[in-house]
C-alpha cells in the first residue's frame, strides 16, 4: 500500500551545495556524517511527513521509529495489480520518467518519477561514487545495459552529477568498450560482474593488461549477485578495487546502498530509506546479523513512495557504525532470495515462466529441474525436463530440444542448455517439487 | 505392410535399460529384435516383440517414455548378397533409409527398416514381390 502518502508538500532537495568539488571525503557531508539519532530524528520526520491519514493510520501514530511496523507492507503483486499508474502520487503532467520491469511474469511493474525524484536519485549515485574516490576530473564508462534498466541511466545521471565526463558506453561490443577506456582514459567502470569478466578476456586476446594499460581506479560492480571470491578474482585481474553496488527499480534504482573502501558492507542511505530486516515467515524484524527479508521504505520519493515494499531479498544487518566515518546501515551482500525468484546474469527469472514454456510442448511429462552453475566464470542455467512422447527419430528429438531452448529464450533473454531425461529420473521432493537448484559458487 | 515397433528413449545413465527390461520381463513380453543407439545424452531403445500394444502400456505403466512407430520387415533368403539386393530396389526408387537392423529367423534373414517415404517404398515391396511381414506373421513368430 502506497496511497497512504502525502506529496503535496515537496521535499527539499537535499543535494544543493553540499560538499560537491570541496576537497571533502564526503559528497553531502552533513548527512552522511550524521550520528544516529540525527539519522534516525530525520527518519522519524521524513516518514511523518510521507504517510497520510488514510487506512486508520494518520501521521500522530507515527510516534517513534518502531511505529513504521504499524504501516502494511507493499508487493510487488501490488504494483502488478495497480498497473500502469494506479499507484502515482502527484498529477501525471507532474511525472518525467518512467521504468518499467519486463514483465515477464504477469503485468510489467511500472516506477514513475518526478524531476525531484531524478535529481534525489542522481544524488544517491552520486554520493556512491564520491564515496569511492571519484571526482570531477575522473572519467566514468557506464558500460551496463540502457533503456529500461535502471543500472543505465541511473549511472549517467549519477556520474554526471558529480561532474564526471561520461561514456555512455552501455554494454556489449567489447572491442569498442577497449578501445573507449584506452583512448578516453577511462579510470571508472560500472557493469555487471559477469561483463568485467568477459571485458579482461578480450583484453587478454588484445594485448592490453589493465594494470599499465589503462588509467583504470574504480569498478562498481552490481545487479547480478556475487560472491566475495568473484569479487577478489575480479579485482585481481583488472587491478583495481570493485565496488558493490545495490539497487531496485522499485527504489529508483542503482544509488540505494553502496560500499565505502572499508569494502565492509554496503551503506544503505538511511536519508533516503528506513531499512528494516524481518523474518519473511513472520514478518518480523530479526536482530542485527541474523539473516531476514530485506524491506525498504522510500523517504523522499514524490511520484510513488513505496512503504516498507517486500524486495525478497535475503540479507542482514552488518553494523551501524563505519571507520569511514559514515553511520548509516551497513548491508551484507544479497544471500537469497524469500520468494523463487533467479538472478542470472543480470535477468530476473521465475520458475513458473520455464514452467510456462515446457507445459506448451505434449511430448513433455511435467516434471522438470532447473540447474544453475558458474562454469569458468558464466552463470549458467540447465533445464532437464522428463520426455514422455518420445519419437522414433533424432532428429526430431534434437528438433525438439532446439525449439524449447528457442522458445525459452524468448521468455527469459537468456539460452539456457535444454536436456531431455528420462521420466522419473527426477527428483520429488515430499509435497512439492523441488524445481531449482543453486550450485553457483555465489550461494555456496 | 508394417509392424508395430517399440520406440523407447533411453538416458545415457546406468540403470535405464534394466529398467525397461524388467518392465517387460515382469509383462512376459517376447522380444524378437532390438537395436540401440545414442547420441551424446540419450538414446532411442526400439524393439520388435510380442503383443507390442499391450508391451508398450505396461512401459508407461512403468513410468518409461515409449511410443508406437510402424516399421517395415522384409524377409530375406540367409545368403551373401541378398541384402544388397533388397536395399538397392528402394535407393534406386530414390528412397531413403533412415535406419536398419536386421536378425536371423527360423534360417531367415529379416530386415527391419523404415525410410523417409512410406508410400514409395510400400509400392517398391509390392512391385518386387518382396516377402513383407505384416502384423499377424508378427504374432506367430513370437
Amino acid at each position: 500500500m502506497n496511497m497512504n502518502t502525502n506529496s503535496k508538500e515537496p521535499i527539499t532537495p537535499l543535494s544543493t551545495k553540499e560538499g560537491q568539488g570541496s576537497g571533502s571525503a564526503y559528497f553531502n557531508p552533513e548527512i552522511e556524517t550524521m550520528t544516529r539519532e540525527q539519522i534516525e530524528a530525520l527518519q522519524l520526520e521524513r516518514l511523518q511527513a510521507t504517510v497520510r491519514a488514510e487506512a486508520g493510520i494518520t501521521p500522530d501514530d507515527i510516534k517513534t521509529l518502531a511505529d513504521v511496523r504499524k504501516l502494511p507492507f507493499t508487493t510487488k503483486q501490488d504494483l502488478r495489480e495497480t498497473y500502469p499508474f494506479g499507484m502515482s502520487c502527484v498529477p501525471m503532467k507532474d511525472c518525467v520518467r518512467l521504468h518499467s520491469s519486463s514483465g515477464t511474469t504477469g503485468n510489467p511493474t511500472v516506477i514513475l518519477h518526478t524531476k525531484n525524484d531524478l535529481d534525489e536519485w542522481a544524488n544517491q549515485v552520486a554520493r556512491n561514487l564520491w564515496m569511492v574516490g571519484l571526482r570531477p576530473d575522473d572519467v566514468f564508462q557506464n558500460s551496463s545495459g540502457y533503456g529500461m534498466f535502471t543500472g543505465g541511466l541511473g549511472f549517467q545521471y549519477g556520474a554526471e552529477k558529480l561532474g564526471m565526463l561520461t561514456v555512455p558506453a552501455a554494454a556489449g561490443n567489447s572491442l569498442r568498450q577497449i578501445k573507449f577506456i584506452k583512448d578516453f582514459g577511462t579510470t571508472a567502470i560500472h557493469a555487471v560482474p559477469s561483463y568485467v569478466t568477459r571485458l579482461y578476456e578480450v583484453m587478454k586476446e588484445e594485448g592490453v593488461d589493465p594494470r599499465c594499460d589503462t588509467k583504470l581506479k574504480v569498478l562498481a560492480i552490481g545487479a547480478e549477485p556475487h560472491s566475495e571470491e568473484q569479487r577478489k578474482r575480479i579485482e585481481e585481474m583488472m587491478g583495481v578495487k570493485a565496488y558493490n553496488s545495490f539497487g531496485m527499480s522499485e527504489m529508483c534504482g542503482p544509488g540505494v546502498g553502496f560500499e565505502c573502501p572499508e569494502q565492509n558492507g554496503m551503506h544503505f542511505w538511511e536519508d533516503y530509506y528506513i531499512v528494516e530486516i524481518v523474518n519473511p515467515e513472520t514478518l518480523e524484524p530479526v536482530p542485527d546479523g541474523e539473516i531476514g527479508e530485506l524491506i525498504l521504505t522510500t523517504l523522499c520519493r514524490e511520484a510513488m513512495p513505496l512503504l516498507r515494499y517486500r524486495t525478497r531479498d535475503l540479507t542482514r544487518v552488518l553494523g551501524r557504525t563505519c571507520p569511514c566515518g559514515r553511520n548509516h546501515v551497513r548491508i551484507d551482500r544479497m544471500k537469497g532470495r524469500s520468494d523463487d525468484m533467479m538472478v542470472l546474469r543480470g535477468v530476473n527469472i521465475f520458475p513458473i515462466q520455464i514452467e510456462k514454456i515446457l507445459m506448451q510442448f505434449s511430448e513433455l511429462a511435467s516434471n522438470y529441474l532447473i540447474t544453475l552453475t558458474t562454469d569458468e566464470e558464466n552463470d549458467n542455467m540447465t533445464v532437464e525436463v522428463e520426455l514422455d512422447r518420445p519419437t522414433d527419430d533424432y532428429k526430431q528429438l534434437q528438433a525438439l530440444e532446439k525449439e524449447i531452448r528457442r522458445r525459452l529464450k524468448d521468455e527469459i533473454l537468456l539460452t539456457p542448455i535444454v536436456k531431455l531425461v528420462s521420466k522419473g529420473s527426477l527428483p520429488v521432493s515430499e509435497g512439492k517439487a523441488v524445481r531449482v537448484v543453486d550450485k553457483r559458487k555465489v550461494y555456496q | 505392410m508394417t509392424i508395430p515397433q517399440l520406440s523407447i528413449f533411453i538416458e545415457n545413465r546406468s540403470g535405464t535399460l534394466i529398467k525397461v527390461l524388467d518392465a517387460l520381463k515382469e509383462a512376459k513380453i517376447q522380444i524378437v529384435a532390438s537395436t540401440i543407439a545414442d547420441t551424446a545424452e540419450y538414446g532411442i531403445y526400439r524393439l520388435i516383440c510380442s503383443e507390442p500394444m499391450r508391451a508398450c502400456d505396461e512401459l508407461k505403466k512403468a513410468n518409461v517414455a515409449v511410443a508406437i512407430s510402424e516399421v517395415f520387415a522384409i524377409e530375406i533368403d540367409d545368403q551373401p548378397g541378398r541384402a544388397a539386393e533388397a536395399v538397392k530396389l528402394f535407393s534406386e526408387a530414390g528412397i531413403s533409409i533412415t535406419y536398419m537392423y536386421s536378425f536371423l529367423l527360423r534360417g531367415k534373414g529379416v530386415l527391419i527398416f523404415r525410410t523417409d517415404d512410406g508410400e514409395k517404398a510400400a509400392k517398391v515391396i509390392k512391385d518386387n514381390n518382396l516377402k513383407s511381414i505384416d502384423k499377424e506373421a508378427l504374432a506367430q513368430w513370437a
